[in-house]
């Protein structure tokens, strides 16, 4: 069975929108997001393909909802819990 | 799209999480920011447009280039083995019975070190879903009219492979020195979303 992200051919998405001079990254966080997973799989924490996978493995409703950067973000914290380098209440912000 | 709420919890939460890492030692201090500053200078389209004009002007270049991407591209000083593992590349022609359109329809896979950071259109379930379906109409959107006789050829990257197009060189344009040609190839050129 395919999974949510394989859209190919998919009906149902909206028209096509450019963005003019479009910056690479929207927010700082975006390029830390992005910084973070090439210092994780540099490190051998996990490598690209169990990134990628993360990615896939969420579920339709999640990965729709969420943006480029922030399914990158969920699936950076997925596999620091499932390496065991992080617990999820490690991962979350400190509530108070 | 998200709001400023959902972006500030956000950013606040990868802050969280780079000093849990630091912490651990599984990040350096000013690792983030020195990867950062790699990604936005490393690659830009200027390197694909460079490729191009030399393919327009050196037929025996453009042969190399289509037979073997990843050696010729060395000849003028690029390479795919930049990032986290090395892509093969494959280049692809477009003339006027071909024209050649680039996706990732799985999710984002682009050649960065020919074209630099990939514009969100490219990432998109939009474009992703339906350049495959219905290409002509998906060029039409972007302003690029293709006569019925001309074939559209998509290609999908997948996480090894990376393609580039070379957009038809411009009428008009003999006169031209090889870098006075790459001025005139454009980002959505070298995907295949523009006729140059």
């Amino acid at each position: 069975m395919s999974r949510i992200n394989d859209v190919g051919g998919m009906a149902g998405f909206p028209a096509i929108t450019e963005e003019s001079d479009e910056p690479p990254f929207h927010a700082d966080w975006e390029a830390h997001v992005f910084a973070l997973n090439g210092a994780l799989i540099k490190r051998g924490v996990y490598n690209l393909d169990e990134f990628r996978d993360a990615i896939e493995r969420m579920s339709p409703e999640e990965y729709l909802a969420a943006s480029y950067y922030e399914r990158w973000f969920t699936a950076i914290t997925m596999l620091l819990i499932e390496k065991g380098v992080a617990s999820p209440e490690e991962l979350d912000l400190p509530h108070g | 799209m998200s709001g400023d709420h959902t972006s500030s919890v956000i950013s606040a939460q990868v802050r969280h999480v780079e000093a849990l890492l630091e912490s651990r030692g599984l990040l350096d201090n000013g690792e983030i920011d020195g990867r950062i500053d790699k990604f936005l200078t490393r690659g830009s389209p200027a390197n694909g447009a460079r490729i191009t004009a030399r393919a327009w002007v050196d037929a025996g270049f453009s042969e190399r280039l289509l037979a073997d991407a990843n050696s010729a591209i060395r000849e003028v000083g690029l390479s795919m083995a930049g990032g986290l593992q090395e892509q093969r590349l494959k280049v692809v022609v477009n003339t006027v019975e071909e024209h050649n359109v680039v996706v990732c329809t799985l999710c984002s896979c682009y050649p960065l070190a020919l074209l630099g950071p990939s514009p969100s259109w490219y990432k998109s379930e939009a474009y992703r879903s339906r350049v495959v379906r219905d290409p002509r109409g998906v060029l039409r959107e972007f302003g690029l009219e293709l006569p019925e006789r001309t074939r559209i050829s998509v290609w999908d990257a997948s996480a090894e492979s990376r393609y580039m197009v070379v957009p038809r060189r411009p009428e008009g344009t003999e006169g031209l020195s090889e870098e006075q040609l790459a001025a005139l190839v454009t980002r959505k050129g070298l995907i295949g979303t523009a006729a140059v």
